[in-house]
């Protein structure tokens, strides 16, 4: 049985736009609002968490909406990635393409694999961002945020400890939009990143994109889930609960064969099974993860849904009242048929009138 | 009878005494400042109702369990509307306006002049509509 050491290894980072926190300015730090005055706003963001041969693949793209200085997000992760890489240039593309097809597809260049290094703890830069995999709980991930000139939305407390009860990895984004400028990168591009995770079973950590809103704000997000076989997912996405299952089916062939061909995604296997998860609901219904159960074995984790903590005693049910009554009556019952039938019984030894 | 005068006389000293001591601890203790103790956890104020008297000194001792910063300003509503809007990154010339490091303590004295009903709020961005407010009530 493999050991979950890398815990509920979220497959990944799930949304770029994840635990959004802002640069502090002098200007923004008694009152007044972080936002309206057109501070950098991250777009709805479009991911990929593949799953296969114990190894989780998260694709995100940082997008920006404008604004400028740095800002950046945290994310939580299960495990300590292997490698934390420039995305491919398509996949994600392919993936809206694949479940909302709007024009013929081209053909796609291979490209040369980057080799991914193992490390524990590290710090990337991918174009205009600045990734760092952290180790700690929320009060270390606070003063990281602090000692780099970020601040933390007011819930962060709150959802630190909510993941970091179950997992202290987390991985900080800084993007410097100034940065992104110089680039020539226009509104609405997107950096890819590739973070490989190893990970027994991979969850989408979802409370995470709620970060800083408000309860009655929207959150939305396309999560695709690329595994070996259909997954068990817990929550079910009903569309009530502020996910939605938009596709669920065996992946085409032809998806497979561009998205192994894209930079970084040699490990595509030869099929595999497609869902697309859609975030549609408010931030105050955000308040748990997407447990997902690859193995089919069919049982997602309460854990990794957020739904209870590891360690947990769950309470035992109490005594269904009405049943334990309706058990005494029918003991009750059989011990006075019991009676009544040996009370009827003639007595032991010779009839009487021998 | 000389001595049962003055064993008399010291046990009325020492009575006068302590009664004076008693009486000046007294008025030392109207006078020391109450105490309030606040605690921020989850970005919220705990208690969220604090009721002091007019004309003391109350000491506010407030934590801040959080990792990241808070602060606890208290005032009228011109003075919340004014920080809403402030430009000030830390909090610690008046004290009534206290600015809270993550995971820290502050001690603060006020002594409210008039009675009536005063809120406290954190005017971090986000952080007052995240539910960071708090009344005082001060009694005459």
């Amino acid at each position: 049985m493999r050991q979950r050491r890398f815990g509920r290894f979220g497959l990944g980072l799930s949304t770029a736009v994840l635990g959004l926190f802002l640069a502090v300015t002098p200007t923004l730090a008694c009152g007044g609002l972080i936002g309206p005055n057109g501070a950098v706003n991250l777009l709805r963001t479009t991911t990929l968490a593949g799953y296969h041969d114990g190894i989780e693949h998260y694709v995100t793209a940082f997008q920006f909406a404008g604004g400028g200085g740095a800002f950046g997000s945290i994310t939580p992760l299960p495990g300590i990635p292997t490698s934390v890489v420039k995305g491919g240039d398509w996949t994600l593309q392919r993936l809206i393409r694949e479940t909302s097809p709007v024009q013929e597809f081209d053909g796609f260049r291979a490209a040369a694999v980057p080799a991914a290094s193992a490390v524990e703890l590290m710090k990337v830069k991918i174009d205009a961002l600045d990734l760092t995999v952290l180790k700690g709980g929320a009060a270390d991930i606070g003063a990281w945020a602090r000692s780099h000139g970020f601040r933390l939305p007011p819930d962060a407390p709150e959802v630190l400890d909510f993941y970091a009860a179950r997992s202290q990895i987390f991985l900080a984004a800084a993007f410097d939009a100034d940065a992104a400028k110089v680039r020539g990168q226009q509104l609405g591009d997107g950096t890819p990143v590739h973070i490989t995770i190893p990970t027994a079973n991979p969850w989408v950590p979802l409370r995470i994109l709620a970060l800083g809103k408000a309860a009655s704000e929207t959150v939305q997000a396309d999560v695709y889930l690329l595994t070996d076989r259909a997954p068990a997912l817990l929550p079910a996405p009903t569309g009530s609960n502020g996910i939605r299952l938009d596709h669920s089916d065996a992946a085409s062939a032809s998806l497979l064969t561009d998205l192994h061909s894209d930079r970084g995604m040699d490990w595509v296997p030869s099929s595999a099974w497609l869902t697309k998860v859609a975030v549609d609901g408010t931030a105050g219904e955000l308040g748990y993860d997407l447990a997902i159960d690859a193995s089919g074995a069919g049982r997602p984790s309460a854990v990794d849904a957020g739904f209870t903590m590891p360690g947990a005693v769950i309470p035992a049910p109490p005594p269904d009242l009405a049943r334990l009554l309706l058990a005494i009556g029918f003991v009750g019952l059989g011990l006075v048929g019991l009676a009544m039938i040996a009370h009827a019984r003639p007595t032991s030894g010779r009839p009487i009138g021998w | 009878m000389i001595g049962g005068r003055a064993t008399a006389g010291l046990g009325l000293g020492l009575a006068v005494a302590v009664l004076t001591g008693i009486a000046a601890n007294a008025v030392a203790r109207s006078h020391d400042p109450i105490v309030i103790e606040i605690t921020i956890h989850y970005s919220h104020f705990s208690p969220e109702s604090v009721t002091v008297p007019a004309g003391q000194p109350v000491t506010f001792v407030i934590t801040n369990s959080d990792p990241i910063d808070h602060e606890w300003i208290v005032g009228d509503a011109a003075t919340h509307e004014r920080h809403r809007t402030g430009t000030e990154p830390v909090h610690d010339a008046r004290p009534t306006e206290i600015t809270i490091p993550a995971e820290t303590q502050k001690r603060t004295t006020v002594t409210f002049a008039s009675g009536g009903s005063e809120l406290f709020i954190c005017h971090l961005p986000g952080h007052e509509a995240y539910g960071m407010i708090g009344t005082l009530v001060i009694t005459r």
